[in-house]
């Protein structure tokens, strides 16, 4: 009897929140849970749909198009702004810049999750997605740049994840492998840096081959160093977004001292930010030189290329630059979406808006499409508010709440 | 929380590996001019009737076990628009018109164009597709997932994919009928043609045929043959009487073998693996005794520097 009693106290202490059955479950009813319900109530069939009759019943994938909105935004995007954690990661273990350490577990996190839904999303569009380990274990395309894609991506999930162990073991109480996944911090991020490097890189690379398909003002022999910089925009400006709706949302974790902090981590983050924006703003433009594209300009898809690097790079680079200099975290945060939405832009650009644009079948993505993305950053979301509740994220846990490595 | 040299070592050595693995990938992208005595295809749309024919796509359906669906070879609506390859169908003839004689359009049969150094293959991140010494490229089955990179880096926009298969789909493409090949038969599209317009033989032959071609009947052909060296050479080649970019033809490919186009970066890959571990590491330690030297002149000042302890 004790032992089941015990049981029943560590499911609901560590799943439960401390509650019964009952009154977890009437807890979960709430606005929130039912968008939730109601997007998985579509969600849900989608899936089967997909894995009953294909991708083709419920995409518009053809074979002229083959990557449509599931590669551009739950793959291309999600990997850059999942970049928050090696961001953050070197900053603080690596460069010193302590004041970043209270965004490290929750950044570590968002790329954890970012990253495992990134599969997720790729298991739809993958044919046969139960071979996802074949390029590992059976045939080894060496000469791809897709496998160096696959490895680095599968080998930083499994390092952001011993990243997140602290925090998992905190929550399991298991001190002396926390003990460990503590110790082995600088060698992860130092991992964590060299694989981001590549993998990011990598996934412009990707379309190095596609100079026939690919809109001259997008494709360049430096796209992977464009994928690279704005990844990196992406990882910090999504640092800010995230720790802005964690505090508002999970407020009652963080005290008051955390709320303060913040907002001086957010400008310092929104200077960052600011600097590469610029950077990657010039970089757009050393691209356009490099090839002599200046002609592409004023045609259509150049106002399209116009939009992209003066309305989403360089307006969001001007007021993260206002915004640092007025001390208003506000505004940075708003240039932080900005930002974001601007990488998303980016990313949809290459892969599908200024790919194919000479060919007369165009891609344009069928509603279920968005369905099944919307599904799976909701099933992502819920997995972060999971885990937040529970684990020591936010708040830290009173057993380590002296420890400087926390 | 410093750093153990044996973590070093393993993070140096685990890179080291990673790096010498993708070193490896590169020697196999080196250019190679191809094997000597590997087929080829000549296509002479000059030739080709087209309308109410079509009887290679009907012999490569037949030859690769493919659904007929009604195939029609006297509806001429077809030419109506033009046409690429799909899961059932690995060619297609489309119609042109002719810039020269409103009167006899131009028909181009269009398949897989057998790359010298395909795209598809360097592709493939599970190796999926081999350019064999006999000259077709062919397709593994049995190891592809399915991400459909290939049909991306296909300058020829050739592979297609079974998107209504939820359990086995696959890419499918013209085989140059491999197994025909192997068996000592000719393509089928080739056996069946009745105008003799679709040559099979040694590519070498071939390009020598064709010049031959152009340059005993000036008149008939544009002097150009396609394929030669689009893309680092095709295995299938084309004649025409007109340029080919009025007959669906791209002149953007350039002449450089698609597995180029990712050496360079493929090539930086082990130098990052190699480099960045060191670098980083000594940012680490430079960051380790910049702190240090802080803590110990806070000391001697008596005064902390309180920025520095969250």
């Amino acid at each position: 009897m004790a032992t089941i009693d015990r049981r029943a106290n560590w499911v609901s202490e560590k799943l439960l929140l401390g509650m019964s059955w009952p009154d977890y479950l009437r807890g979960l009813i709430t606005p929130f849970n039912a968008v939730v319900a109601a997007i998985l109530a579509v969600g849900i069939p989608l899936t089967y749909i997909r894995f009953t009759q294909g991708i083709g019943a419920i995409s518009n994938l053809t074979d002229t198009n083959p990557w449509g909105l599931w590669i551009g935004v739950d793959v291309l995007s999600g990997v850059a702004l999942a970049a928050g954690g090696f961001t953050t990661g070197t900053a603080v273990y690596l460069f010193g810049m302590k004041k970043y350490r209270p965004v490290v577990r929750p950044a570590v996190l968002t790329g954890f999750l970012g990253y495992a839904f990134v599969v997720v999303g790729l298991c739809y569009d993958l044919g046969r997605p139960w071979r996802l380990p074949f390029p590992m274990v059976v045939s080894y395309g060496v000469t791809s740049v897709m496998f160096l894609v696959g490895w680095h991506v599968a080998t930083y999930l499994t390092v952001q994840f011993l990243e997140f162990c602290p925090a998992l073991f905190e929550w399991l109480g298991w001190k002396n492998f926390r003990k460990w996944a503590v110790r082995i911090t600088i060698g992860a991020t130092i991992l964590g840096v060299i694989l981001s490097t590549l993998h990011q890189s990598a996934l412009g690379a990707l379309f190095l081959l596609a100079g026939a398909k690919l809109h001259p003002l997008w494709y360049s022999p430096f796209i992977p160093v464009f994928f690279f910089v704005s990844a990196i925009i992406a990882g910090m400006t999504m640092v800010i977004f995230e720790s802005m709706l964690s505090h508002r949302i999970f407020g009652d974790q963080v005290t008051h001292q955390d709320h303060k902090n913040l907002d001086d981590i957010t400008l310092g983050l929104g200077k960052g930010a600011t600097a590469l924006l610029f950077t990657y703003f010039c970089l757009k433009w050393v691209g356009v030189a490099h090839d002599h594209n200046w002609d592409y300009l004023a045609t259509p898809l150049g106002s399209w290329f116009l939009l992209e690097v003066l309305g989403f790079v360089l307006a969001p680079c001007l007021l993260l630059f206002w915004a640092t200099r007025r001390h208003s975290p506000g505004w940075v945060r708003v240039g932080a979406v900005w930002s974001i939405l601007g990488v998303i832009f980016n990313r949809v650009n290459v892969s599908i808006i200024a790919l194919n644009w000479q060919q007369p079948d165009r891609y344009v993505p069928h509603w279920m499409e968005f369905g099944v993305t919307i599904t799976v950053i909701t099933i992502g979301v819920l997995t972060f508010r999971f885990i937040v509740n529970r684990m020591p994220i936010l708040r830290k846990h009173p057993a380590y709440a002296d420890d400087p490595d926390h | 929380m410093s750093i153990k040299r044996r973590e070093f070592l393993k993070i140096t050595t685990a890179a080291a590996t990673a790096a010498l693995a993708t070193s490896s990938a590169a020697k196999g992208m080196e250019s190679f001019t191809g094997w000597p005595d590997r087929y080829g295809m000549l296509t002479d749309t000059t030739l080709c009737i087209g309308a109410n024919c079509r009887r290679c796509e009907e012999a490569c359906k037949k030859a690769n076990d493919r659904p007929m669906d009604g195939l029609d070879l006297n509806d001429n609506s077809v030419f109506e628009r033009t046409r690429r390859t799909d899961p059932n169908s690995y060619t297609v003839v489309n119609r042109f018109p002719n810039p020269r004689d409103p009167e006899t359009p131009i028909y181009v049969k269009k398949q897989c164009m057998h790359c010298n150094e395909p795209a598809c293959a360097s592709a493939c991140l599970v190796a999926a597709f081999t350019k064999t010494k006999e000259g077709p490229v062919i397709y593994n089955k049995d190891v592809c997932i399915g991400c459909r990179y290939c049909m991306m880096a296909c300058p020829f926009y050739v592979p297609t994919y079974d998107y209504f298969d939820a359990f086995a789909p696959q890419v499918r493409k013209c085989t140059m009928c491999y197994d025909r090949i192997k068996e000592g038969k000719i393509p089928a599209c080739a056996d069946v043609c009745p105008k003799e317009a679709i040559t099979f033989g040694k590519r070498s032959d071939l390009i020598t045929l064709a010049r031959e071609k152009i340059r005993h009947n000036p008149e008939r052909y544009h002097p150009y043959l396609y394929g030669e060296s689009e893309v680092g050479g095709t295995g299938w080649l084309y004649l025409a009487g007109t340029d080919f970019t009025n007959i669906g033809f791209s002149n953007n490919l350039g002449n450089t073998p698609y597995p180029e186009l990712t050496r360079g970066f493929l090539s930086v890959v082990p130098l990052v693996l190699t480099i960045w571990p060191v670098l980083f590491t000594g940012f680490y330690k430079f960051t380790q005794s910049r702190e240090a030297a802080k803590t110990e002149s806070d000391a001697d000042t008596g005064e902390r520097d309180t920025r520095w302890q969250r």
